[in-house]
């Protein structure tokens, strides 16, 4: 068999910008805080950077979205780049994908990967672009199935989904409340998290609905914030500043319908496919993952992550949760450490993976996991896109 | 909802058909000549038998609710909530959905609840939308 091509690529450098509501700052600005920090995380400096890759790319239409070009960053620190990539139509991790087959094949050696969000400067503009539709224009493609009936944000998308969940395994929204309980509990760690004020259950069930079953505490928090870090082949790695963390595996597929509400069981998605795939290219298996940073947009999609891996079975994901303790910083499965998208803020992806390599480095301060984590599994996505990661520290 | 600030779909030669099909009162899906599969959204081939032979097939447009949401949030100025979205499935077109609403938007949704087509055109298209259907008539 061929060996996984990803293994020859490794995180060497990681960075963020400040993270915040409103920051009032540029894209551009805040992805070169970023990817500065990235450089000087790894020892590098920008003559050394020979790839660049980012996801979505640059969407003018999603205000906030995606503000930032390849060109700009390329602009920006003079890099001399001998590949690049950056586009819409592919998973969120697929620029950690395509810089690792970059440097699998010798297309670069040293790729700086980063994601940058203004969502939250641009809502203070009275646009907000999760929200699909802009004023009399018409839309096409997915959409078109969706917003005609006012079904014009993940969160209908994914209410509908839940409920149905709910309604075949016989929960309610109390056996959700887990999961952004537990992501507040460790955003009051996490001196860049947006909330740091602690939740209760009570609040949780207080909380102003947003599309049943989901509540205002279901749904990840917009920001202003980048996130950049840097892929290299592991033959160039090896006397940076920083220890590296080796990618694994990593699987961004797309097996089953591209549709949010014709998949052949209206409850499985993607994500079951995206682990199964990442599991395929490796010999570890879920009992081996020491934490687990698993995208949580909405807290429904993580709960399908926790069952698409394989640490429970399908259906027992909110037993699973149950109470809170397994998921805990110092429970079994230690779970989105860092406060996660719903108390952090929506860093899109890249955070959760910036915070498994923080985790694995063993450099996360009061948050940090006991017991000397050295696998960690990222996920993203869930619902028709989606990709997942294995990380390992040697 | 407020009606007027949801926008439509952009009409091609692909969707047109489903988008216009209310005009005569009758909801339709494509459907493969060949292998006799259902397909939804619209495309060019059968993506089952790769025949391209898909045809729009008129149904009877009597399902049932598998899920619903109520979305309280205001995204666009001037919406009105709450209001439900309902998710269909058909009783003689096996492999579909539809995301979608009730006429009345006062009707309150539960898994199971038994509905049938109805349309409301806007423009050049026309809505499908759903009314139940009394559950112990005869």
């Amino acid at each position: 068999m061929i060996e996984p091509g990803e293994k020859q690529a490794v995180i060497s450098g990681i960075g963020q910008s400040k993270i915040g509501r409103r920051l009032g700052r540029d894209g551009l600005s805040l992805s070169a805080d970023a990817i500065s920090a990235a450089l000087d995380n790894a020892g590098l400096s920008p003559k050394d950077i020979d790839g660049l890759a980012s996801w979505p790319g640059y969407m003018a239409e999603a205000p906030g979205f995606s503000p930032v070009t390849i060109g700009d960053v390329k602009e920006a620190f003079g890099f001399e780049l001998n590949w690049y990539n950056a586009g819409p139509e592919a998973s969120q991790l697929s620029q950690l994908i395509n810089a690792a087959m970059a440097v699998a094949t010798g297309q670069a050696r040293h790729v700086v990967c980063f994601r940058t969000m203004i969502e939250a400067t641009a809502m203070v503009s009275g646009e907000r672009s999760s929200v699909i539709t802009r004023g009399d224009a018409r839309v096409g493609g997915l959409f078109q199935w969706q917003v005609p009936f006012g079904s014009v944000s993940a969160s209908n998308w994914i209410g509908v989904i839940a409920q149905r969940y709910m309604y075949e395994f016989g929960k309610t929204r109390a056996d959700l409340a887990p999961i952004a309980l537990n992501a507040r509990a460790n955003g009051e760690l996490n001196p860049k998290a947006v909330y740091r004020t602690p939740l209760t259950f009570d609040d949780y069930m207080a909380a102003r609905l947003i599309s049943t079953p989901l509540c205002l505490y279901d749904c990840d928090v917009p920001i202003d914030g980048a996130t950049a870090l840097i892929v290299s082949h592991r033959d160039v790695a090896r006397d940076l500043k920083a220890k590296p963390i080796r990618i694994e595996a990593i699987s961004g597929p797309l097996i089953g319908r591209d549709s949010w509400d014709q998949q052949p069981d209206p409850t499985r998605f993607i994500n079951e496919a995206a682990a199964a795939r990442m599991w395929s290219r490796t010999d570890l298996k879920p009992e081996d993952v020491d934490i687990a940073e698993l995208y949580d947009g909405f807290s429904f999609l993580t709960v399908l992550w926790l069952e698409a891996l394989g640490f429970c079975g399908r259906g027992e994901g909110m037993d699973f949760i149950a109470g809170g303790a397994r998921i805990a910083r110092d429970g079994e499965l230690p779970l989105n450490t860092n406060g996660g998208q719903l108390s952090a803020g929506r860093t899109h992806g890249l955070g959760l993976v910036y915070e498994a390599v923080e985790q694995l480095r063993g450099v996360s301060g009061v948050r940090q996991v006991a017991g000397d984590p050295a696998v960690a599994v990222v996920a993203n996505g869930g619902g028709n896109i989606a990709s997942a990661m294995l990380l390992v520290r040697d | 909802m407020s009606e007027v600030t949801m926008a439509l779909p952009r009409l091609d030669d692909v969707n047109r058909f489903f988008w216009q099909s209310g005009q005569d009162g009758k909801l339709r899906f494509q459907r493969c000549e060949s292998c006799a599969t259902w397909r939804h959204p619209p495309t060019v081939r059968c993506p089952r038998c790769g025949a391209d032979s898909l045809a729009p097939t008129a149904v009877e447009g009597a399902g049932t609710v598998i899920s619903y949401t109520i979305n309280h949030q205001a995204w666009l100025p001037g919406m009105v909530v709450p209001y439900t979205i309902i998710l269909v499935e058909f009783d003689d077109a096996p492999g579909v959905r539809l995301t979608s609403n009730f006429t009345d938007p006062a009707v309150e949704a539960h898994i199971g609840q038994k509905v049938r087509v109805e349309f409301q055109q806007r423009e050049d298209v026309w809505l499908p939308r759903f009314a139940p259907i009394e559950e112990h008539a005869a």
